[in-house]
């Protein structure tokens, strides 16, 4: 789950990291009140869970209340990357020196937090990466002992850092490494952490992702949920217990299991077709699950006919098959369904299902072919 | 016979007075594998499944009363940390982790701590492990594969399934089955099962299932192209997976132009793998 930049930066400031003076508006009134209180000068910065906001326009430098008030005026009217501005965060505005880029990410091959850095902060990190890689620092952090003193001096020092700065750099690098471990993120990352004009250092910006997986020890982290990042099918679909991926083939697909359902599609096309949606209805899934997603299968208008992949391991097909009914019976469809059921209780599952009129399929291949010619011939 | 487990194993069940603990135990029983013991704290002392297996508070007594020497774990994910850590405090040398939702950062400190000691863990989020006619351990349907000479090691789960399924069609059978499972971190990669089949007599030729995200199949590429005799066949799920978003697995998202099905299979092919365009396409890549 990503977080704004104003949430991250919430949480940057509550680790001891200094942010800059400024609060959230949700109308250019608020923001000219702001912008009075901060003394005039403000950075208006469009909240969207989207890279390449400035290059959009969505970041812009306000001279006054007055002028704070216009552009956040526009920015609110603006769609950046398709997702609406809901707020804006109005920041004070700082005189910069230099910009710098910290953050820290999981490492997967290394299977440790690595934490990344660079002199040649504030523009895209991954074009610097790319380009020049020696001009980004790493350290691997070993996730028994936690970021050590020596290692932030040693990024410091990497970094060509004024002698004077070392101590407060140190500083925030240690505040950093405690927002991602205390938080579970996955990534927590500053870019560009400043030197202002007065000589401090000071995050101008951050962005945070959490893990999924451990949103069940953060409640306050689930409640900054932004849902506007997500589709409304994915959100139900979430709400559910399923993983829902909206695509934009005409070929819907319910299967149990992610490389399963990612095989599935990619047979789909394979055959001509294109699949509609990624859907995982999971293990174990019983008839309410099933019904749901069906559902949600349904609610896209492209989607000519569903393809049911489920080969029962721990999901028995028989309750499979009472959940695809029983969804039926709600949904009423009037797109042609292809059903294959491998596994525990599959005759008992394909029996019900024949008895209500669907297709059925022995193997995945076949069931590819009968749902792509059902796509170009049926009607819906 | 075979690689990690077969009727040797001697398995204890973390979690196995649980809805899944209980079902799938059953079920290893019912296929043949030698389940000693189970741990639920709190529960030591009682008996499941018809008084077929004793369970314990803690996997140390477990060990020392059944000289268990393998474990499977069906846990709740925010638990699992702590039980892939007591096991191997316990002495166990072999933990498959069938619990999926597992937070990373447990899987750092894990992977970390298991690093320091001559552990082997497999999983989580993973299938776990089936040496056919001999052991099972996990949740992988015993009746889909048949003994065989094709090693089988994907990260995936249901999609492992078909592929033991189209070989049990095709009449061929496996030695053994390995679900490492689709988490970015975990205990045992590609790489170090493949070692384990090129030097397993048993095993004759290798089937790797691989998905998007990170840089194993590529570093399995590199391991086969280096050190690997027998012949290797493989497929690579999520060519149709756009990027950025998360497949399910939270290791099958494309991050950054890395990680894609393409690059993948471009590696796989240049270390001279049969690249299988849909699973059923495997029985007839691979030699009989």
């Amino acid at each position: 789950m990503k977080l704004h930049e104003y949430q991250s930066k919430q949480l940057f400031a509550h680790y001891g990291i200094p942010i800059p003076n400024g609060r959230v508006a949700l109308n250019p009134q608020e923001a000219r009140q702001i912008a009075l209180e901060l003394g005039g000068r403000a950075v208006v910065k469009a909240q969207v869970l989207v890279g390449g906001r400035g290059k959009a326009g969505g970041i812009r430098l306000a001279r006054s209340p007055e002028e704070a008030e216009t552009l956040t005026e526009q920015i609110l009217s603006m769609r950046l990357k398709g997702l609406p501005v809901r707020r804006v965060l109005v920041d004070e505005a700082i005189g910069i020196v230099q910009e710098i880029y910290v953050g820290i990410t999981n490492d997967r091959a290394a299977h440790c937090p690595v934490v990344m850095a660079s002199a040649a902060g504030g523009v895209d990190i991954e074009e610097v990466a790319r380009v020049t890689p020696e001009k980004i620092i790493k350290i691997w952090v070993n996730p028994l002992l936690g970021l050590l003193d020596y290692q932030a001096r040693e990024i410091a020092v990497n970094l060509d850092l004024p002698k004077p700065l070392w101590s407060s750099f140190g500083k925030i690098v240690q505040g950093l490494w405690q927002v991602y471990l205390q938080n579970d993120a996955t990534l927590a990352e500053i870019n560009p952490l400043v030197i202002t004009s007065d000589q401090r250092l000071m995050a101008l910006d951050g962005k945070m992702i959490v893990d999924d997986n451990a949103l069940f020890r953060h409640p306050d982290l689930e409640a900054m949920r932004d849902v506007d990042e997500d589709a409304p099918a994915e959100i139900q679909a979430r709400a559910h217990g399923l993983a829902y991926i909206q695509l934009d083939g005409e070929i819907g697909c319910m299967v149990n299991g992610a490389g399963l359902a990612m095989a599935t599609m990619d047979i789909i096309q394979l055959f001509g077709g294109h699949p509609a949606n990624f859907l995982d209805i999971g293990g174990g899934a019983g008839a309410e699950k099933v019904a749901a997603a069906m559902r949600i299968i349904l609610e896209d208008e492209h989607v000519r006919v569903v393809l049911i992949n489920i080969f029962g391991g721990i999901t028995r097909c028989d309750e499979v098959a009472r959940g695809i009914i029983r969804a039926m019976a709600e949904v009423k469809p009037t797109v042609p369904m292809v059903v294959r059921l491998v596994g525990t209780n599959a005759a008992e599952g394909r029996q019900l299902l024949a008895d209500a009129h669907m297709l059925t399929a022995e193997t995945l291949a076949e069931a590819a072919e009968k749902a792509v010619q059902a796509a170009q011939g049926g009607a819906r | 016979m075979s690689i990690l487990v077969n009727r040797e194993t001697r398995l204890l069940v973390q979690g196995v007075t649980g809805h899944e603990g209980l079902f799938h135990t059953a079920q290893m029983l019912a296929y043949g594998t030698n389940v000693v013991a189970g741990v639920t704290p709190g529960r030591g002392g009682e008996w499941v499944l018809d008084g077929k297996v004793p369970v314990f508070d803690s996997a140390r007594a477990a060990v020392e009363m059944t000289a268990a020497n393998a474990s499977v774990i069906f846990v709740p994910a925010r638990f699992v940390a702590d039980a892939i850590i007591e096991a191997a405090d316990a002495g166990i040398q072999l933990v498959v982790c069938i619990t999926e939702g597992v937070p990373v950062q447990d899987m750092m400190r894990v992977r970390t701590y298991l690093d320091q000691r001559s552990v082997r863990l497999v999983g989580p989020n993973c299938p776990g492990i089936l040496t056919p006619g001999e052991c099972k351990v996990g949740i992988i349907p015993g009746n889909i594969a048949i003994p065989g000479g094709v090693g089988v090691v994907s990260r995936s789960g249901t999609l492992t399934y078909e592929v033991l399924y189209a070989l049990k069609l095709a009449g061929m059978g496996a030695s053994t089955c390995v679900g490492i499972g689709g988490d970015p971190v975990n205990g045992t990669n590609f790489i170090d099962v493949l070692a384990m089949f090129e030097a397993d007599p048993y095993t004759d030729e290798v089937v790797l299932i691989g998905e998007i995200g990170g840089s194993d199949e590529e570093k399995a590429a590199d391991y086969i192209a280096r050190f690997m005799t027998k012949p290797v066949v493989a497929f690579i799920a999520g060519q149709t997976a756009p990027p950025g978003k998360r497949m399910g697995h939270a290791g099958a998202i494309i991050e950054g132009g890395s990680g894609t099905a393409a690059d993948k299979i471009a590696a796989l092919h240049a270390a001279g793998v049969k690249l299988a365009r849909h699973p059923e396409e495997i029985p007839g890549l691979l030699r009989h």
